[in-house]
C-alpha cells in the first residue's frame, strides 16, 4: 500500500510538473516534448488506479499520434520565437489571479477545503472498487453492446476530422507536372506508333 | 496512507488549472494554446477515469474514450487550420486573427 501511495505521489508530481513546463517552456518543441511526458505519467496514473486500456490507449492515441502531429507541425511552421513570448508577463497577474481563484473552488467543491460534496467523500471513504473480469473485458462487454452507436459516431468523428484537415491542408500548384496514369494506360499503338517509309538514300 | 478519489480529483484539477494558466500566459502562441486545450481534457479523462474506477462502473472509462476521440479529431482540425494560416499570413500570432472582425 505504501509503494501504491509512493508511485501516485511520484506520477502526479511528474505529471503536474511537466505540465506547468508545458505552459512556461520558452520553445514550443519543449512543450510538446513535455505534453508527452505529462500523458506518459497519467497514463501511469491510471494503470495504478486499475484503467488498464484507457492507459494504453492514452500512450498509443497521444503519444504515436497527437504529439507527433504537435511536434510535425512546430518544426514545419517557421516561428520568430521572441515575438511570440512577448506579452507573458504582461497577461501573468490576470491569469494567476483567474487561476488561484478557479482552483479555490474546485478544492472547495472536492471537500479538500472546507465540507464539500457527501458523494465524493463517500465514494473516498468506500475506496477503489475491484471489478469481478479485468478492464478491458468489462469495457468491451459494456461498449460493444450498450454504446455500440456511440462507439460509431466516435468513427464517424474521426472520419470527418481527417476529411477536414486533407481538405484544409491539400493545395493544387499550378505548372507542376504529375504522372497521368490514365493517360498513358488508354493509350493506343495507332497514337503512339507512326510507320514511315523510307526511300534509300534519302533518309528520313 | 491510501490513495483516495480526493487524490486524483486534486491532480485533476492541478492540471485543468495549469491548462487555462496557459492560454491566459500564452496569447500570442497558438500552438501553445491548443496544447493548453489537451492538458485541460487529460484533466477532465483523469476526473473521468478516477469516478469510474471509484464507483465500480466502467461508463465513465467509455466516455474517457470518447473524449480521446474528440480531442485527437480538435487537434488534427486545429493544427491543420493553423497549417494553412500561416502558408496565407506567415505568422501565428492570435491577436493578428481578425480577419474576421470578431
Amino acid at each position: 500500500m505504501l509503494l501504491q501511495a509512493l508511485a501516485f505521489y511520484v506520477f502526479a508530481a511528474i505529471t503536474v510538473a511537466a505540465g506547468a513546463m508545458v505552459v512556461v517552456s520558452r520553445n514550443p518543441v519543449y512543450s510538446v516534448l513535455f505534453l508527452i511526458l505529462a500523458f506518459f505519467n497519467a497514463a501511469a496514473l491510471f494503470v495504478l488506479i486499475g484503467a488498464e486500456f484507457i492507459a494504453m490507449i492514452l500512450v498509443i492515441v497521444y503519444v504515436g499520434a497527437v504529439a507527433v502531429l504537435f511536434l510535425f507541425v512546430v518544426m514545419m511552421l517557421d516561428i520568430n520565437l521572441t515575438e511570440l513570448r512577448e506579452g507573458f508577463l504582461k497577461y501573468f497577474p490576470v491569469g494567476a489571479l483567474i487561476g488561484v481563484v478557479l482552483f479555490a473552488e474546485m478544492l472547495l467543491g472536492l471537500g479538500i477545503v472546507g465540507a464539500g460534496s457527501k458523494t465524493i467523500a463517500g465514494l473516498n471513504a468506500q475506496g477503489a472498487q475491484v471489478l469481478a473480469i479485468d478492464n478491458t473485458r468489462a469495457i468491451g462487454r459494456v461498449l460493444y453492446t450498450q454504446y455500440f452507436y456511440l462507439f460509431q459516431v466516435a468513427g464517424v468523428v474521426l472520419l470527418v476530422a481527417m476529411i477536414g484537415a486533407i481538405v484544409l491542408t491539400l493545395r493544387t500548384r499550378p505548372g507542376v507536372r504529375r504522372q497521368k496514369a490514365g493517360d498513358q494506360i488508354n493509350r493506343t499503338k495507332e497514337q503512339a506508333m507512326t510507320v514511315v517509309k523510307v526511300p534509300t538514300r534519302g533518309g528520313v | 496512507m491510501t490513495i483516495g478519489l480526493a487524490h486524483y480529483l486534486t491532480v485533476a484539477s492541478v492540471l485543468f488549472t495549469l491548462g487555462i494558466l496557459g492560454i491566459f500566459l500564452n496569447r500570442k502562441n497558438v500552438i501553445v494554446i491548443l496544447m493548453c486545450v489537451e492538458l485541460m481534457l487529460l484533466a477532465v479523462n483523469i476526473n473521468l477515469v478516477a469516478f469510474s474506477v471509484f464507483q465500480g462502473n466502467v461508463v465513465g472509462q467509455i466516455f474517457a474514450m470518447l473524449v480521446l476521440t474528440v480531442a485527437a479529431a480538435e487537434a488534427a482540425i486545429g493544427l491543420a487550420i493553423l497549417v494553412v494560416y500561416f502558408r496565407n499570413r506567415g505568422t501565428i500570432e492570435v491577436e493578428d486573427i481578425n480577419a474576421m472582425k470578431g
